[in-house]
């Protein structure tokens, strides 16, 4: 794999842009491989990464049964951010927050991460301090976290209803400056070139429709390209996991949920940071090509659709327009759904399964994105040592039987009000 | 959009509805002790990419809970019934008590 740097660029504009090396081969499946990812999302593609360049297990393949990049990875809203309150999601997801900020660099790829901040507008004085109590837990975990009044609000973001006629007055906000996006393809196709060029086999439009067995253990899945052994098999298939777990003989406490995400038609700079609205579900960023990127709550009924339904694109114009009465005649260019596994407590499941050389690494819910490199650097050291990394030891199936579920949104054990 | 054929109000749009979740489920006896049967009440789904059979209720209508199949690949649904109907089928007659 020849590396991407401004001398490529030059070398490659001499000879009309026509010798660029493809950024992962087109691979076709051995017979069998130490370790098998099935799913080409960011989590999978992250996976069989770390596998390689933490564990020099190279010998790995990836089954995706579209193509890299076409489900919840492109289907997301590429917020970054590690503004959680729950032992064990601090530490996890302010790792993943760690590994971004070098991720452009370990991948030889630009991800195009904008650290611009995210802030969480607070409607009440009780919202407030709930705030501060969660800042304070970021700052004892060494995370940037800072609480604004309301005027400190307004002089960031002027553009938000600060009128006397706002139905949920702004008393302040919850501000992280290191959070941000980054461009979500290019995590995909990051991962999946710096993966290739560790020998890992990225394997496309190849579906895994059942797992081979040998005894009670997993031993290899069947595709619609033929037989595939494995010593062992990584399952990242966010949305589906469901599905492919029965096939595997897993019960799993998770639900398929459809949620959309939003872009307005292009305007001038005006959301410098990432806003999110404390009164309800909504939050917004401003692309690099200018359209407001936006999502809301889930449809919430269980669905594989990866499409949704117009009564939220109702209620989240109305939360949008609540916020920022300012875009209430901006034009919606485009929504879509993507298959979200809902969990009972809004924590992703990632650890070693009852079945012998089967690894499960779904359940990320609404926030799968941020947590993608994380994600990966563990579950490769889950599947490569047999034992869950400690920074996932609070996100095993066990949690569920044992009362120890992390609850952050509080909704109780309905996954559709997660 | 999704349109429910609700028994008592005829055709509605589904924003007059609220999702109960999962109808499949059956809820552990009231004194039942074991733990894994609460914990798989609670917890474990099939979670069906295919006909789904599941609780709404009519909030802004008739406020009748209703058991609906719905395929979850492409929300067509099958069926529409009154819960209470199906439950009173279902249970067993009660005894008086001693």
């Amino acid at each position: 794999m020849s590396r991407y740097s401004a001398f490529s660029i030059f070398r490659n504009a001499l000879s009309g842009q026509k010798n660029w090396q493809r950024a992962w081969r087109a691979a076709e499946p051995k017979p069998s491989y130490d370790v098998i990812v099935i799913g080409g999302g960011g989590h999978g593609l992250a996976t069989a990464f770390y596998l390689a360049e933490n564990h020099g297990i190279r010998n790995v393949a990836v089954l995706e049964k579209a193509y890299i990049g076409g489900g919840n990875v492109g289907r997301n809203t590429t917020v970054i951010r590690s503004n959680y309150l729950l032992d064990g999601n601090t530490q996890f997801y302010e790792f993943a927050m760690k590994l971004w900020e070098g991720m452009s660099r370990a991948l030889n790829f630009n991800v195009m991460f904008s650290q611009r901040g995210q802030l969480v507008t607070a409607h009440s004085a009780d919202q407030l301090d709930g705030f501060s109590h969660r800042a304070n837990i970021m700052r004892l975990n060494g995370i940037d976290a800072d609480i604004l009044d309301r005027d400190e609000v307004r002089r960031l973001v002027p553009y938000l209803d600060f009128s006397d006629t706002a139905r949920f007055p702004i008393h302040g906000a919850i501000f992280q400056g290191r959070a941000g996006t980054a461009r979500h393809d290019a995590v995909a196709w990051g991962y999946a070139r710096a993966a290739d060029g560790h020998g890992v086999d990225i394997i496309q439009n190849c579906e895994v429709t059942g797992f081979l067995r040998d005894g009670d253990g997993i031993v290899g899945v069947e595709t619609t390209k033929g037989r595939i052994g494995a010593a062992k098999v990584g399952l990242a298939v966010a949305g589906h996991t469901s599905v492919l777990g029965a096939k595997a003989g897993l019960e799993l406490p998770i639900e398929s949920h459809v949620l959309q995400a939003f872009v307005t038609e292009p305007l001038k700079p005006l959301v410098d940071q990432v806003v999110a609205y404390g009164a309800d579900h909504f939050y917004v960023s401003q692309s690099d090509k200018g359209g407001l990127v936006f999502g809301g709550n889930l449809d919430g009924y269980n669905s594989y659709a990866q499409r949704g339904n117009l009564g939220v694109v109702r209620e989240v114009a109305e939360a949008a327009i609540a916020l920022m009465p300012c875009i209430s005649r901006v034009r919606l260019l485009r929504h879509w759904g993507g298959v979200m596994d809902m969990t009972p407590d809004a924590s992703p499941v990632i650890c070693p399964t009852p079945i012998e050389g089967l690894y499960l690494n779904g359940g990320w819910c609404y926030g799968g994105f941020k947590a993608t490199p994380a994600s990966g650097w563990c579950f490769a050291h889950t599947i490569a040592t047999g034992k869950p990394h400690p920074l996932i030891a609070a996100y095993g199936l066990e949690r569920f039987r044992t009362g120890h579920t992390l609850d952050e949104a509080g909704a109780g054990p309905s996954a559709w009000l997660q | 959009m999704l349109r429910i054929e609700c028994p008592c109000c005829g055709l509605r749009d589904h924003d007059e509805f609220r999702y109960g979740g999962d109808a499949s489920v059956t809820r552990p006896a009231h004194h039942d002790p074991d733990p894994e049967a609460w914990y798989r009440y609670v917890y474990i789904r099939t979670n069906q990419a295919g006909l789904h059979r599941e609780f709404w209720q009519h909030v802004t209508g008739c406020r009748q809970w209703l058991v609906v199949e719905r395929d979850t690949r492409n929300h067509a649904i099958a069926s529409v019934s009154l819960a209470r109907k199906l439950s009173a089928r279902k249970s067993p007659a009660r005894k008086s008590p001693a």
